[in-house]
């Protein structure tokens, strides 16, 4: 039996109080194509940025061909064998395709750069490969396909025989991905092995020829493609159990607040949501299932106003606000919990005062909407109100001036929960709220939103986490990509049911679903 | 009015000569991702150096060469603070600017006892290509002029070509365009920075040089009069295109040579001054500059 390619043994790794790693084995066999699946947050990219040197594991070894390495930047990697195409392209949009794949090892002749051999080389690898480009294009006249080929030549120009590419489809339109995998398995057959790290069971099954499955931070599965199946898939990723709520019965649901009728979404050309309806009363949680990236984010941005839509309309307690902007139909009344805390939920470098009071800095008490105040807030009532709702909302601090991003994640999710419950919008839009906190911290988050659903609330509720959405929607709907495919009520909600919809398995009806 | 004969390029030339070196040091700079305003505080630092050793010595070589030296030291400032420190280099070149003007002043009335202008009899400028004279065409446009004349147009293609025809080259150009995407395929983006920075003083030096000792034969005080501004626009011109940059700089020199053969016709001089600057908003209007925008890749989870 000949060397495995790489194998990684009992990496950890941890940010602050977040493991993103523990004790992870992954073996690359030779020339084969293999995938790493997870959910966002499970820990795939940590992996990844230490097996290409750009972060250092706190345990664990790394043999590159049955030697032992330790990488300490990216060009060790290189200089090992690795390479990596990272979702965001490091290209030079000015330079031409082939100065780009061959920058830094560039041909030579009589010490000026040799641009016929690498032009030459180019083409070389694209037949060799199936990586058809033209070498004298501009990489700014490139889409985003050919951009990624430039990036796969690039590693392929430095010998790259363990190839990384990270979410590469996440970009692509279907034509592009099926030349891609058409490389892929090219590739691997030319003896390269191909890591591919994705969350989309469709692909797995397609194109890798063994599966590692992470969650949170762990391996939670490791099958061969041929003997495994998307249901195994689905439950070997979201089988998290989250400790259900005790007993919290149904909502008594009441008028309408939020109704997408025939929502589509298109995004550079590629439709992430096609053709959505549902409403969500009052009283009411309702789930979105779905394996991300299947358009559950972008449907979330056009209720909110951040995306335009292409059709369809969005109306709250009863006014259209497809053409509204973000403010005015948060006046109207929706709050929400975004999905990536960090970046979009808080501004991390203010402080816990500062982000409880954005978007309410115009209402009284802390602003004023006329009068000698108006156009200016009140620090005193700003730190009264912050130090409320971190008594009320158990945030763990220092005090309310400590900046968000200091605090710990489940603390930061709590900051942003009170700020969005605090105001009692008749719709909250909740995303992933339990995503990468601790379990102390999902209990509180599902009681405030059990809380807010028995006053009144309606609730929609993103979740990749079958458990959760089983312990508190009210009705569960399922996303594949773009469109909803199944719903269930919770009387007749199952994971093997659910997983099933998720995975394409079971396109069930719509009995409710399109109904406006 | 003969304005456009052999003598008005040999004008042209003599007025661009400055800018041209300058706008190539603050070319090289962009080339690396660093946005040099330092070179108008260079420049004037390079002119002073030059009529100082050239006093000293009563060698205008040994004048140039100081110039080139000392304003490459000079701007170790900027290239330790920008490169290596990762400070902004626009706080960095303010700084630059006002200290040129200040110690340049103070030096003058320190070292030679005089304030306003330095032109003592003993200063030499620098020779001019006399022996040209009876080639045609040549002689016309060259004869009157310092090597630093031809030795700045013949800089420009060359580093121009360099940039296009050599690995170094190309990998400077990348390190400006995207220093992530360098570093992560092993280029060394802040040494490149460094270098780079050094040797756009060193260029500085040449024009100070050429301005104090060439066009003129004396020092007064700040009397690059925004030259190193007008190469700054000339760089924002030609984006990222260093052989288009005669092009630009001989706008200026045009500008400026114009505005003298004006006055010699009876314009005011308030108007005819101020011409290359009007010439050089007009023209940044016109082609609607933008600094080339950055893109931040990250790592993202």
């Amino acid at each position: 039996m000949t060397l495995p390619a790489a194998q990684l043994t009992g990496i950890s790794k941890r940010f602050n109080a977040v493991v993103a790693n523990d004790g992870v084995d992954l073996v690359l066999r030779r020339g084969t194509v293999h995938a790493v699946m997870g959910e966002n947050g499970a820990g795939k990219s940590t992996l990844m940025s230490i097996l290409f040197g750009l972060l250092s594991p706190d345990a664990g070894q790394i043999l590159i061909a049955g030697r032992p390495q330790v990488f300490t930047s990216p060009l060790d990697a290189i200089a090992a064998g690795l390479g990596m195409v990272h979702q965001h392209f490091k290209l030079f949009d000015s330079l031409s395709v082939a100065a780009n794949v061959v920058y830094g090892a560039e041909p030579r002749r009589a010490g000026l750069f040799d641009r016929r051999a690498a032009e030459a080389r180019v083409r070389e690898l694209g037949e060799r490969y199936g990586l058809q480009i033209d070498p004298r294009a501009r990489v700014s006249s490139l889409s985003v396909g050919e951009r990624q080929r430039v990036e796969i030549l690039k590693a392929l120009h430095r010998d790259a025989t363990i190839l990384i590419l990270d979410e590469p489809t996440a970009v692509l339109t279907p034509g592009e991905v099926t030349t891609l995998f058409a490389v892929i398995r090219r590739a691997a057959d030319a003896g390269t092995t191909v890591v591919l790290v994705t969350h989309k069971i469709n692909e797995v099954l397609t194109v890798s020829d063994e599966v590692t499955v992470l969650r949170d931070g762990r391996v939670t599965g490791h099958f061969l493609t041929g003997e495994t199946s998307s249901a195994q898939l689905v439950h070997a990723m979201t089988g998290r159990e989250v400790r259900p709520v005790s007993n919290p019965g149904l909502g008594s649901p009441g008028a309408t607040v939020l109704q997408v009728r025939d929502a589509g979404v298109v995004d550079a050309g590629i439709t992430r949501v096609r053709s959505v309806s549902f409403a969500v009363r009052a009283g009411e949680i309702v789930g979105i299932a779905g394996v991300s990236g299947n358009g559950q984010h972008e449907l979330v941005e056009a209720i909110l106003g951040t995306r335009p839509t292409q059709s369809g309309t969005v109306e709250l307690l009863g006014a259209d606000v497809t053409r509204w902007t973000v403010r005015d139909r948060r006046l109207r009344g929706v709050a929400v919990i975004p999905e990536d805390r960090r970046g979009e939920g808080s501004a991390i470098g203010m402080s816990i005062t500062e982000n409880l009071a954005l978007g309410h800095h115009r209402t009284a008490p802390i602003g004023a909407e006329r009068g000698i105040r108006r156009g200016w807030i009140s620090v005193r009532a700003a730190r009264a109100e912050a130090r409320a709702l971190i008594a009320g909302y158990d945030v763990r601090t220092a005090g309310e001036q400590q900046s968000v991003g200091s605090l710990s994640g489940g603390n930061a999710q709590k900051v942003v929960i009170a700020r969005e419950l605090s105001h009692n919008a008749p719709l909250l839009i909740a995303e992933q709220p339990t995503q990468g906190v601790d379990v102390g911290a999902i209990e509180a988050i599902h009681g405030r939103l059990l809380d807010y659903r028995a006053g009144g609330g309606a609730i929609l509720l993103v979740s990749h986490e079958i458990s959760e959405l089983l312990a508190l929607a009210d009705r569960i709907l399922v996303m594949l990509d773009g469109a909803l495919v199944a719903e269930f009520s919770r009387a007749d909600a199952t994971t093997a049911g659910i997983g099933a919809a998720m995975a394409g398995l079971a396109a069930q009806n719509l009995p409710n679903g399109s109904r406006p | 009015m003969h304005v456009f004969e052999l003598s008005f390029v040999a004008a042209v030339l003599l007025a661009a000569t400055p800018v041209l070196f300058a706008s190539l040091a603050g070319a090289i700079s962009a080339q690396v991702g660093v946005f040099n305003i330092a070179l108008e505080g260079q420049m004037l630092w390079g002119a002073f150096a030059a009529v100082a050793a050239s006093y000293y010595t009563g060698n205008p070589w040994a004048g140039v060469l100081a110039a080139v030296v000392s304003t490459a030291v000079f701007a170790l400032v900027l290239a330790v603070g920008a490169a290596r420190w990762k400070a902004d280099p626009i706080v960095i070149a303010i700084g630059s600017n006002l200290f040129a003007l200040g110690i340049t002043g103070f030096l003058m009335g320190v070292l030679f006892d005089v304030s306003g202008s330095f032109s003592p009899r003993g200063l030499v400028g620098l020779p001019k290509m006399q022996w040209l004279h009876d080639v045609p065409v040549l002689g016309a446009v060259f004869g009157g002029q310092t090597a630093l004349v031809p030795l700045a147009l013949v800089l420009i293609v060359v580093v121009g070509l360099w940039l296009l025809f050599t690995p170094h080259g190309l990998r400077l150009r990348g390190v400006g365009e995207h220093p992530e995407a360098a570093a992560s395929l092993g280029i060394n983006v802040p040494g490149y920075q460094f270098w780079v920075t050094i040797a756009a003083g060193a260029l500085c030096g040449f024009a100070g040089a050429q301005l104090s000792l060439g066009n003129v034969t004396v020092f007064t005080e700040n009397m690059t009069a925004g030259r190193g501004w007008i190469a700054v626009a000339a760089v924002m011109l030609v984006a990222g295109r260093p052989l288009w940059l005669p092009l630009a700089c001989l706008g200026f020199g045009a500008a400026e040579a114009l505005g003298f053969r004006l006055q010699g016709v009876g314009a005011p001089q308030q108007l005819t001054d101020a011409a290359p600057y009007l010439i050089t908003i007009l023209v940044l209007v016109l082609t609607r500059i933008r600094i080339p925008r950055r893109t931040k890749a990250s790592l993202t989870a």
